[in-house]
Order: structure tokens, then sequence, then C-alpha cells
């Protein structure tokens, strides 16, 4: 097993991005002109607000009692056995209000919008996980809110689309393209692009042009934080393997961000090996992709020899993406973090495990987290101690997996 | 002095604006866009703007999204682009320049690929989602080459990035009048000749006015205030308007166009 991470000399993680946005080679700002402006006046607001006490202490407000932070960190007793090595603990974002690690970002972001007197937001959506956090906190703040999704994700999703609109969201389908979350950013940016002066645009992940993946990583960094204290808590020492899914990757650098400077811990980002590495089969970015520019943002990406952007699949939405995020890019490179991926059948047979075992659906996004951490744990061994991310729950991947595994409702 | 200097140059000298006309390269087919193209050229356009198909072209409202995927669907590749700038250049030595998504340039090297436009006889690169932040290799490649960069300005853009802006550009500014994607829109945004005029007090270079400009009159009351008239979706729509009927494609742009070339002199 690799060990590139306790090689390495460690670096500032506050360091990173530069004033430009730029991890590394990773990240930037490539957006049209229209935007540039709208760009520089949110990175200049999310400086202040982050300085600002009062911000900070409305959003804690805020995370405790309408999101229910913290979240527990749990040990997986009976997951642990059946691995058969290391302990097996899941920090418990699937608890949080919405179901989903999503909402951490999109109350902040809604109280970012407010304090910048913009009283429109939209929204992109895969799972619909992002969608739903942002019409709840919409909901809560009075903002108008509009939510783009791909038509095929509405379809596989249709629960949530249906949460968003009780909560007062106008859901607005994408028929582009291979209708998933890609074809939703585009015309999420298309929306910004052309209401840009009322309009704030809560992206869903850390990903897109600066400020937006330093700023949902910080959003995020409150699960690392957490975590971090209630291991040593409850072991009174730190974890030797974080392991997460990674769509754009925000719940994953939210886990990590805390612990990249602690050699001792290794860290895993897992992404959608689909039906396995094939052309159009996965959205395993690091198994398949290479550097390129997409939706403001340079990284690896799913694409063709003339850069055009390929089509993906995962069985889960949330993953379901061409790209990944910059600071993942950035940290891969220096062995920091490893990548790794989990098929669509390994997922399905994982899903029904945690269910059975442990009692809790977990989200078909954190379920590619729980192959890995099975793999590892067994691995590692027994006085080894891991913790998987459980960045959702699965209540809105029932139907689905229904429908999968032959089952009429 | 390149293609473009030599048209703006012109243009001003007769008292009037270029006619910058944009359709998407392939569009729905390589022959049909070459006939298409061929006819633009003979009907009054001053720059041709060729749309190099991308899969996510997120600056670009339905119709041209919907152009590129006909173009991309047909096989539209960037060798084919190449091509058909080639076969125009046979006949003409009419302003060429790409308008395009960055990716395109990057995902074999910028160098290359403004060296291959060159030789194909591109002569100038609009890059949507390229700031002139971010585009030192682009403006590079460009330098070396001898192709012109075109770079745009929004009606958000503050005064203070109109010298950075200005700065990367060498061919033309493209003030886009609204915020939004390209389309046709019913009314010209207001304001633009305190736009133009403000960009005016920061560069000597030419300064084109584009996005949901689609009729003749609208080009004229545009023309009265810019060196240049960017139509776009109303020409692409001509061809949505007519697929599976190559003839009436190239018959309807010609008309199209030579109706709004008749709107860029001034009375
Ligand atoms: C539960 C859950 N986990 C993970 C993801 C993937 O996003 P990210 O990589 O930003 O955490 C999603 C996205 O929809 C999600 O709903």
């Amino acid at each position: 097993m690799p060990t590139a991470a306790a090689d390495t000399p460690s670096l500032d993680r506050f360091s990173l991005p530069d004033a430009g946005g730029h991890f590394g080679g990773y990240g930037g700002v490539f957006v049209p002109e229209t935007l540039m402006t709208a760009l520089q006046d949110l990175g200049a607001a999310y400086e202040v607000a982050r300085h600002d006490p009062a911000f900070q202490t409305e959003l804690r407000h805020h995370l405790k009692e309408f999101a229910g932070r913290p979240t527990e960190l749990y040990f997986a007793e009976r997951l642990t056995q059946h691995g058969g090595g290391a302990k097996i603990y899941l920090k418990r974002e699937d608890l949080l209000h919405t179901g989903a690690h999503k909402i951490n970002n999109a109350l902040a972001q809604a109280i970012l919008a407010k304090r910048m007197g913009k009283k429109r937001i939209i929204a992109e959506t895969g799972a619909g996980q992002h969608g739903v956090a942002t019409a709840a906190a919409c909901a809560k703040f009075g903002l108008d809110c509009v939510v783009y999704m791909g038509a095929h994700d509405m379809e596989r999703q249709s629960l949530n689309v249906f949460r968003m609109r009780l909560m007062g969201a106008e859901v607005r389908g994408v028929e582009a393209g291979q209708k998933t979350l890609k074809e939703a950013i585009n015309e999420a940016m298309r929306d910004w692009v052309t209401n840009v002066r009322s309009t704030h645009y809560i992206l869903g992940t850390a990903y897109g042009s600066h400020p937006y993946p330093m700023m949902v990583r910080d959003f995020h960094r409150v699960i690392g934080q957490e975590a971090k204290e209630q291991i040593l808590a409850r072991e009174g020492r730190l974890p030797d393997e974080l392991i997460a899914c990674v769509g754009g990757g925000s719940n994953a650098i939210g886990l990590f961000f805390e612990f990249l400077e602690e050699p001792s811990v290794r860290m895993i980002g897992v992404e959608a090996g689909g039906h396995g590495i094939k052309r159009g089969e996965h959205a395993a970015r690091f198994a398949g992709g290479r550097l390129g520019v997409l939706q403001g943002c340079k990284t690896f990406l799913l694409q063709d020899a003339e850069g055009q952007i390929e089509s993906t699949h995962s069985v889960s939405a949330g993953l379901d993406y061409a790209a990944v995020g910059p600071e993942h890019a950035f940290y891969r490179d220096r062995g920091r973090i490893q990548f790794a991926y989990a098929t669509d059948d390994e997922v399905m047979a994982a899903f029904q495990l945690c269910s059975r075992l442990e009692g809790i659906i977990p989200a078909l996004e954190s379920t590619h987290a729980i192959v890995e951490g099975l793999k590892r744990a067994k691995a590692l061994g027994p006085d080894k101690v891991i913790i998987i991310n459980l960045s959702g729950r699965g209540d809105k991947d029932v139907q689905q997996v229904a429908k999968i595994l032959g089952v009429k409702l | 002095m390149s293609r473009l200097a030599q048209t703006f140059a012109r243009t001003r000298a007769q008292n009037r604006a270029a006619f910058v006309a944009y359709v998407c390269a392939g569009d729905p087919d390589f022959d049909t866009s070459l006939e298409a193209c061929r006819a633009l050229l003979a009907s009054g356009v001053d720059i041709l703007e060729l749309g190099v198909p991308f899969s996510d072209p997120l600056a670009d409202g339905l119709t041209n999204q919907l152009a590129a995927q006909r173009a991309l669907e047909n096989g539209m590749t960037a060798a084919r682009v190449f091509e058909l700038v080639r076969r125009l250049r046979e006949t003409s030595e009419t302003p060429i320049i790409f308008y395009t998504y960055y990716n395109l340039l990057f995902a074999n090297g910028v160098d290359a690929y403004v060296r291959a436009a060159k030789a194909a006889g591109v002569d100038g690169i609009l890059t949507l989602d390229l700031p002139p932040e971010e585009s030192g290799d682009v403006t590079a490649a460009c330098r070396t080459h001898g192709v012109d960069t075109v770079f745009i300005i929004a009606p958000t853009t503050p005064d203070a990035r109109i010298p950075t802006i200005a700065a990367a550009t060498t061919g033309f500014i493209y003030y886009v009048s609204r915020e939004g994607v390209t389309g046709v829109r019913e009314q010209v945004a207001g304001n633009i000749a305190e736009a133009v005029a403000r960009i005016r007090t920061h560069t000597a270079l030419p300064v084109a006015v584009g996005f949901g400009i689609g009729s003749r009159a609208q080009v004229a009351q545009v023309a009265a205030l810019a060196d240049g008239v960017v139509v776009g979706s109303a020409l692409v729509n001509c061809v949505r308007d007519h697929l599976g009927d190559r003839a009436k494609i190239v018959a309807a742009l010609a008309a199209k166009a030579a109706d709004l070339a008749a709107g860029v002199t001034r009375s």
C-alpha cells in the first residue's frame, strides 16, 4: 500500500488557493466576462464574512438548531466485524436536516447571499440533495429559489424533486446532452449570466471558479473539525485512514482538510466506477481523465482527444459528473490524497449490506466510500481505525434501488 | 496590417460599421456549412465569426446550443473546422475569427492549436470562457503565430478592468450589449452609446457590439454607435428553419445577410 503521504513534505493547507483561485496548476477562473465582477464581489463578500464574528455566530447557530450539528461519529460494530479488520467509524452527515452534508454549504451561502442583498437564489443539483438543502435554506430565509436539474436525474431522484417543490423552490428540468449534473450546471450558469445583478448562485460542490472551491470547502470543514475531536475522545488517537466519496469533492475535502497536515492519516477519495473504466461508462476522473477546463475550473476531466466532454455514468446521480474539484487534483499530485473507485455492482451490494448490518440506509454516493472502506479495513488489520464519511442517507435512493433489484413497490 | 485591422480601416474610411456574421462551423453538416459560409461572404459580410462546436457551450442560448449539437452529431471535429476555413480561404480574403471555448484550445496544447488555426487561414480567436487573467498562453501563442485576439467587455465590467482586457486584445473588443447568453431579442439594449464611449476612453481598438441583435433596424441602431455589429442567432435560425433543405438554408442565409448588411451604413 502506498504511503506517499508520509514522505511528502507538509504544506500549509491554508496557503491554498492563491489570490486567483489556483491550487498549484489547478482551479482558477474560467468564465464569461459578464460573471467576472460577480465572482470578484462574491470573493470580497466572503472574505469579509469569514472574518466577521457575527457571520460565524449566525452560521453556527443555524448549523446547530436548523441543520442538527454536531453529527455523531458512530462506531459501526457489525460492519467492522464483517470487514474483519480495522475499526470502522461512520461520520453521520446523513443525520443532518435534509439528509446530507450539502446543508452545511447551502445554509452558509444563503446567509452570505442575504448579506450581499441578493434575494434570488439559483442552484444546480444532481442527486437532488444540494437542491433540497438549498430549497430548505431559501424557505427558511425567505429567498426565491430556482433549481436546475437534469431531466434524467429528475426521473431517478423524483422524491427529491417533490421535496424541493414542497419547500417552494421552482425546479427546472434540463433536457440538453445527457440530462444530468453537467447540463444542470451549464443551465444554472446561463441563468446567472442573465440575472447576475439580482441573483446569487449557490454552487453545491467544491468546484467551479474561485472563490467557490475554497468557500465550499471552508463551509464543510466543520465535518473534519468535529471528527477529529470525536475520534480523539473515543480512541485517544488520530485515525489511520479517512475515506469519502468524491463527486465534485465537497464532503471529502470537508472531512480531509483538518487532517491534511497530520502525516500519519491516510486519505482516500472514492470516485464512481460505474460499469467499469470504459469510455462513457464511469465517472472516475482520475482513472480515465486528463487535464482540461470545464465550467470555470482547470482540473481532471473526462474528455475525448479533442477536448469535447465525454458522457459519464454512475448509479449515483451525485457522483455522475465529468470533472473533479481542483484541490483534490492538487493533493493527488503530491500523493497526499489517494483515489480509488467503486463500481455500481459493488455499491449495490454494500448498500444492502450496510442497511442490513447497521440499520442505516446510506446514500448511493456515500456507499462508494463504504465499498472502499470495507476493502481497506480488511487489509489494515484490527488495531487500526478508519473513518468513513457517511455523506448522506439513502431515503432518496430506495425507489431506484428497488427498480434495479426488480422489486415492485 | 492584419486582415482585421485592414477591414476596420476600410469600414471606418467608408463611414460605416463592419458587419460581423456568426454561424456555427459545420451546422448542420460540413458541406451545407461550406456553401452557407460562401453565401454569407458574398452577401456583404465584413468579418465571418465561426462558432467552433463544443459539447458544453455555457455562454450560449438555445439556438447556438442546438447548432453546435447538430454540427457535432454530423461529425465536426477540430480537423474539419480547420478544413472548412481552408476551403473558404480558396475564394475569400475576408477575415475569419473563431468563437470558441478554452478547453478546445487547451486539450492538445494551445500553441499547436493556434498554429494550426493560422495555417488554415484564421485571423482571430475569441474564447468565451477565458478572462484575460488566465489568457497568458493564448495571447502568447497568438502573438507568436500572428493571430489576433478578441476579448469581451460586458455591461457588468467595471472601468478598472477595461485596461486589463484591452491590453490582452489585438483585434477588436467585443462588447456584449446585455447580461445573458446569445439569442435574438425584441429590443436592442439601452446604454450602448454610453458603454462604447466608456470603452473608448481606455482604448483605440475597434469596438464591435453583439448579443441580441437580429434585424436590419437593430443593426442600423448599433452601427451608428460602434465599429462593428455582430449578428449570430438570427442567422443560425435561418439554418434551423430549413433543416434538410440545403438550397433553402443557403438562400435564406444569403437573403438575411444582405438585408442585415444594408443596415451598417451611417446616414
Ligand atoms: C449524499 C451525497 N454525497 C456526496 C455527493 C457528492 O458531492 P461531493 O463530492 O461534493 O460531496 C452528493 C451529491 O449530490 C450527495 O448527495
